[in-house]
C-alpha cells in the first residue's frame, strides 16, 4: 500500500513537472477542460431561464447537488483517470513494461500521463459549489458542517472505485471499455440533478446495486433538510465514509483478480 | 567451475504454458483448443553466462522470458532466478533483473530520457552515489549525453534501443534479459550493441540471456545455445554442435571457367547446376579451405563464395529428424 | 465513372472498417441508452412545470432525447469520425502520400464518413431507438413520408456534420497541437447541437443565434422534421446552405494547406 503511493507520488510529479514546463498548453488544455465540464450547468442554467423548478428543487440546491457530484467526480478523475486507459495497454503490449518493474501495476497505471489538466472540472464544480453555499438557505450545524468535506472526499472514494473496477474489467474486455463511461460519466450527469426526477426504481439502483447514491444524494438532503430518497432514515447520509471504503476494497479485489487473469492467460 | 546455488541462478524445471484459444468455427459456435506454448522445457542458467535463446516465431522465447520475468505465471513446473520464484515475487526480482524489450520500450514515451532514469533512480531505490556512477558509466559507453534531454519518442529506433539497454543496467541487475535487442538495427549499431553486450558480461559478470532471430548475434556472443521449436527445448549446449546437431550444411558456390559435368570431390556433394556455376554442400563444421583446395587443384575454378545455413533450416532440419526418429 | 466507383470503394471500406468493433458498438449502445434514460427524466420534470416548452409536448420532447443519442455515434456529435485520422496524418505528415493521389482529398475523406456514419445509424442508431421506444411512448409518425423525410434530413446532416470536422481537421496544418482546439470545438458542437437541450428551448437572442448556427442542422433539423415541427422543405434548405458553406470552405482552406506542404516539403 505505502510503496503504492510512493510509486504514484514520484510518477505523478514527473507528469507534472513534464505538464508545467509548457505553462501556455497547460493553461489552455485546463481551461478547455474547465469550458467543456461547465456546459452542464450552463444547460442547468438555460433550463431555470424557463423553470423555477426542477423536481421540485430550486436552482441553488441543484447548484449544491451539482458541484458536490462535479468535485467528487473531478478530484476522482485526476487521481484515477488514467485508468481508463488499461484496455488500450493490454493490446498493445505496453502493459507487460509496467509488469517488469518493482512497483505496484495499479499505481503505475494510475499515475501515467497524470492529467493536471483535469483540475478545471474540480475548479468549475467548486465555483458551483460556492454559489450553491452562498444561495441556499440550511440550517446549518456542526454535524451538517462536518459532513461536507466527507461528503466530497467519499464521493470522490466512490468515483474511485468504479475508475479502478472498470479499468478491472477492460482485463477480460479490452474494446468495451466505453461502458465504463455509462457509469463514471453518466453517473456524474444523474447526480447532477436532484433525485426525485428520477424513477424509484433507478433510484433504488443507484443505491443498492451502484450506490452512486452516497456520492451526493443521500448526504445532501439530510443538509439542505429534504426527505431522504426511498424514505430511508436519517442516517444513512452518514454512511457515505463506510460505502466508499466498502466500494474501494471491492474494486480493489477486481483489479487484483483482473491482473491475475492476465498473467495467467496472456492477453 | 560453479556450483550450488550459482549453477543454477536460472533455473526451469519442467515448466509449462498452455494457453485456451477460442476460434470460430461456424455462426454462434466456438472451438476451444489447447496451445501448449511452452511444453515441458528444463534447463540451468548458470551465474555469469551468457545464453543465447532461438527458435523461429511462435516457437515460446516471448513466453518463456515472460514467464522468467514473472509477467505470466506458468501452468505447470518450476521457475527459479536468484532464487526467486518469479510470479509469485514479482517485485521482489524486478530489483534483481533487467529487460529490454526489443518491440517495445521501457522508457516513458512522452517524457526526456533524462526523465526515464530518474524515476528508475527512485523506483528502483538506487544509492545516490551508485546511480550517479552507472549513469555516468552508462552514459558513456552507450553515447547516450546528447539525448538526454530529448523525449523518447523522438528518438530513433537504435537510439532508443541504447537508452533501453542503459535504463535495464542503472540498477546493476544480476539477469539481464534481451529480447530481439538488434532488430532493425543497422550494421553499426548492432556491432556496438554486441561489444557493450560483451563488456557487460565479462566485467559485471551480469547472467545474459538473450532472445534473437539473428544469428550473428549469437555468433558473437554466445558460447552456448538454446534451440526452442514449438514449445520443446531441441538442443543445448555449444554453437558449433549446433550446427553437427542439426546436421547442417554450409554451401560452397563455385564459378567454374565454362560448363562442366558435375564436380566430384571428396567431403562434398554437387545439388546444383547452373551453366558454369555450381553449388555443393558440405557439412557445416568443418572448414572450406581444404575443400576449395582439392576443388582449385582439379578444376578451373573463376570465383567462389561461402553460404552459411540459416538458423531456420537447421531447426527445420532437426525438428524433422526428431520427429521421423 | 470510374472515380464514383472508387469513392464508392472508398466508403464501404470505411463501413467494413467500423464494423469489425463489435465489442466497442455494443459498449456504445449501452453507453446511449443510459444517457438517453438520464435525459428522459430529466426532461419530464421539466416538461413537467412548462408542459409545451419549446413547442413539445412531451412525447414529442421524449422522442427528442432518443433522436439525440441514435444519431450521437453517426453524426460524430462527441468526436469519433475521420477527422482524428485525419489529424492524425496530417500530424506525422503522411498527409503527404495523400496530397499526391489521384483523387481529390475532401472527396476522400467524404466518402470515408459518410461510409463509417451509414454504418454506426444502423449499428449504433437503430438499437436505442428501438429500446427507447420499447421503454417509453415515443412520439413517431405513422405516415412514410414523414420517415422518409427525416432520412433525407439526416443525410444532409451527416454532409453539414462533416463539413464542420473536416475544417477542424485541417487546423492541424496550422496548430501544433491541433487536439486543445479540437476538444473545445468538439464540445462546443456538442453543446450547440442540442444533444444536451433542444435548441428550441434556449431563451431569447442566445436561442436565436444557436437555431442558425451550422450545429442546429444537425440534430434539431432531422428531429424537428421527424416531428412533424418543422417544414422539410424549409430544413433541406437550410441543412443544405450550411453544407455548401461548409463544404466550399473546407476547399479553400484545403487549397491553402496544400500549398503549404509542397512549399514547405511537408
Amino acid at each position: 500500500m505505502l510503496d503504492g503511493l510512493r510509486t504514484y507520488r514520484m510518477i505523478s510529479v514527473m507528469w507534472i513537472r513534464s505538464t508545467m514546463a509548457y505553462r501556455a498548453s497547460f493553461a489552455m488544455t485546463t481551461l478547455g477542460n474547465f469550458t467543456a465540464t461547465a456546459f452542464d450547468f450552463v444547460a442547468i442554467l438555460l433550463m431555470f431561464s424557463r423553470v423555477d423548478a426542477l423536481g421540485g428543487y430550486t436552482l441553488p440546491e441543484i447548484a449544491f447537488l451539482y458541484g458536490l457530484s462535479s468535485v467528487a467526480f473531478g478530484l476522482a478523475d485526476l487521481c484515477l483517470g488514467s485508468m481508463e486507459r488499461l484496455g488500450r495497454r493490454v493490446r498493445d503490449g505496453t502493459l507487460d513494461t509496467l509488469l517488469v518493474r518493482p512497483a505496484p501495476v495499479l499505481a503505475q497505471m494510475a499515475a501515467d500521463q497524470f492529467g493536471l489538466r483535469r483540475l478545471g472540472r474540480v475548479t468549475q464544480g467548486t465555483m458551483v459549489l460556492v454559489y450553491a453555499l452562498a444561495t441556499v438557505d440550511i440550517d446549518w450545524t456542526a454535524l451538517k458542517l462536518l459532513l461536507m468535506p466527507v461528503m466530497i472526499l467519499s464521493g470522490a472514494g466512490i468515483f474511485a472505485a468504479v475508475f479502478v473496477a472498470g479499468a478491472a474489467f477492460q482485463f477480460v474486455a479490452q474494446d468495451a471499455s466505453e461502458v465504463q463511461n455509462a457509469f463514471t460519466y453518466g453517473g456524474t450527469t444523474l447526480l447532477q440533478y436532484p433525485p426525485t426526477v428520477f424513477a424509484t426504481e433507478l433510484v433504488r439502483g443507484v443505491t443498492f446495486v451502484l450506490p452512486l447514491s452516497f456520492v451526493n444524494w443521500l448526504p445532501a438532503t439530510y443538509v439542505l433538510g429534504r426527505p431522504i430518497p426511498l424514505g430511508l432514515p436519517q442516517w444513512v447520509a452518514f454512511l457515505s465514509p463506510l460505502v466508499a471504503a466498502g466500494c474501494c476494497a471491492l474494486a480493489g479485489l477486481a483489479w487484483r483478480a483482473g491482473l491475475r487473469s492476465y498473467r495467467s492467460t496472456g492477453s | 567451475m560453479v556450483d550450488g546455488a550459482d549453477a543454477g541462478f536460472i533455473e526451469l524445471d519442467r515448466v509449462e504454458k498452455v494457453f485456451e484459444v477460442r476460434k470460430k468455427s461456424g455462426f454462434m459456435k466456438r472451438e476451444r483448443r489447447e496451445v501448449r506454448a511452452v511444453d515441458s522445457i528444463s534447463f540451468r542458467v548458470a551465474r555469469g553466462e551468457m545464453v543465447g535463446y532461438i527458435g523461429p516465431n511462435g516457437a515460446g522465447k516471448s513466453t518463456t522470458i515472460k514467464m522468467l520475468t514473472g509477467i505470466l505465471a506458468p501452468s505447470g513446473g518450476r521457475l527459479s532466478v536468484a532464487g526467486i520464484d518469479p510470479s509469485r515475487e514479482r517485485r521482489h526480482l524486478a530489483h534483481r533483473i533487467g529487460v529490454v524489450f526489443g518491440q517495445r520500450t521501457t522508457l516513458w514515451w512522452d517524457l526526456p530520457l533524462i526523465d526515464s532514469y530518474k524515476l528508475m533512480h527512485r523506483m528502483y531505490r538506487i544509492p545516490d552515489a551508485r546511480y550517479r556512477q552507472n549513469l555516468d558509466r552508462l552514459v558513456e559507453l552507450l553515447d547516450l549525453a546528447d539525448l538526454l534531454d530529448v523525449p523518447v519518442r523522438q528518438l530513433s529506433l537504435g537510439q532508443r534501443m541504447r537508452g533501453d539497454i542503459a535504463a535495464a543496467l542503472l540498477h546493476d541487475p544480476d539477469v539481464l534479459y534481451l529480447d530481439e535487442p538488434t532488430i532493425g538495427l543497422d550494421v553499426i549499431s548492432k556491432a556496438r550493441v554486441r561489444e557493450f553486450l560483451r563488456e557487460v558480461n565479462t566485467e559485471r559478470g551480469t547472467t545474459v540471456l538473450l532472445t534473437t532471430h539473428d544469428l550473428q548475434d549469437i555468433e558473437q556472443l554466445c558460447s552456448r545455445v538454446m534451440v526452442i521449436d514449438h514449445g520443446r527445448l531441441m538442443y543445448d549446449g555449444p554453437l558449433a554442435g549446433l550446427h553437427e546437431a542439426g546436421d547442417s550444411e554450409r554451401t560452397l558456390v563455385v564459378d567454374l571457367e565454362r560448363e562442366l559435368p558435375p564436380i566430384e570431390v571428396e567431403g562434398a556433394r554437387v545439388v546444383k547446376v547452373e551453366g558454369p556455376r555450381q553449388w555443393l554442400a558440405f557439412p557445416a563444421g568443418t572448414s572450406a579451405a581444404p575443400l576449395v583446395a582439392r576443388i582449385a587443384a582439379e578444376y578451373p575454378m573463376v570465383d567462389l563464395s561461402v553460404r552459411e545455413p540459416d538458423i531456420e533450416a537447421v531447426i527445420a532440419k532437426m525438428y524433422a529428424e526428431k520427429a521421423a526418429t | 465513372m470510374d472515380s464514383g466507383r472508387l469513392y464508392l470503394a472508398v466508403g464501404v471500406g470505411g463501413f467494413r472498417r467500423y464494423a469489425t468493433y463489435r465489442a466497442a458498438t455494443a459498449a456504445g449502445i449501452f453507453t446511449n441508452t443510459v444517457f438517453g434514460l438520464i435525459l428522459v427524466y430529466t426532461y419530464t420534470a421539466l416538461w413537467d412545470q412548462r408542459p409545451q416548452l419549446g413547442g413539445y409536448d412531451l412525447a414529442q420532447a421524449v422522442t427528442y432525447v432518443w433522436v439525440g443519442q441514435s444519431l450521437f455515434k453517426t453524426l460524430a456529435n462527441g468526436g469519433g469520425g475521420v477527422e482524428g485520422e485525419l489529424m492524425e496524418r496530417i500530424r506525422t505528415g503522411d498527409i503527404a502520400v495523400d496530397l499526391y493521389r489521384p483523387a481529390d482529398l475532401q472527396l476522400w475523406w467524404l466518402a470515408a464518413d459518410l461510409g463509417r456514419s451509414v454504418f454506426e445509424l444502423l449499428a449504433r442508431g437503430v438499437p436505442p431507438f428501438v429500446l427507447g421506444a420499447l421503454m417509453f411512448d415515443l412520439a413517431l409518425p405513422t405516415d412514410a413520408t414523414t420517415w422518409l423525410a427525416f432520412l433525407v434530413a439526416v443525410v444532409l446532416a451527416m454532409l453539414v456534420s462533416f463539413g464542420i470536422r473536416y475544417l477542424m481537421a485541417l487546423s492541424a496544418f496550422w496548430l501544433l497541437d491541433g487536439t486543445g482546439v479540437a476538444q473545445m470545438v468538439m464540445f462546443v458542437g456538442w453543446f450547440c447541437s442540442g444533444m444536451i437541450l433542444p435548441l428550441n428551448v434556449f431563451p431569447g437572442l442566445l436561442g436565436e443565434v444557436v437555431r442558425a448556427l451550422p450545429w442546429s442542422a444537425l440534430l434539431q433539423a432531422p428531429a424537428d422534421v421527424l416531428l412533424g415541427q418543422a417544414d422539410a422543405l424549409g430544413t433541406y434548405a437550410f441543412q443544405l446552405l450550411w453544407a455548401v458553406l461548409l463544404l466550399a470552405a473546407g476547399r479553400l482552406v484545403q487549397g491553402m494547406a496544400t500549398r503549404r506542404v509542397v512549399v514547405q516539403g511537408g
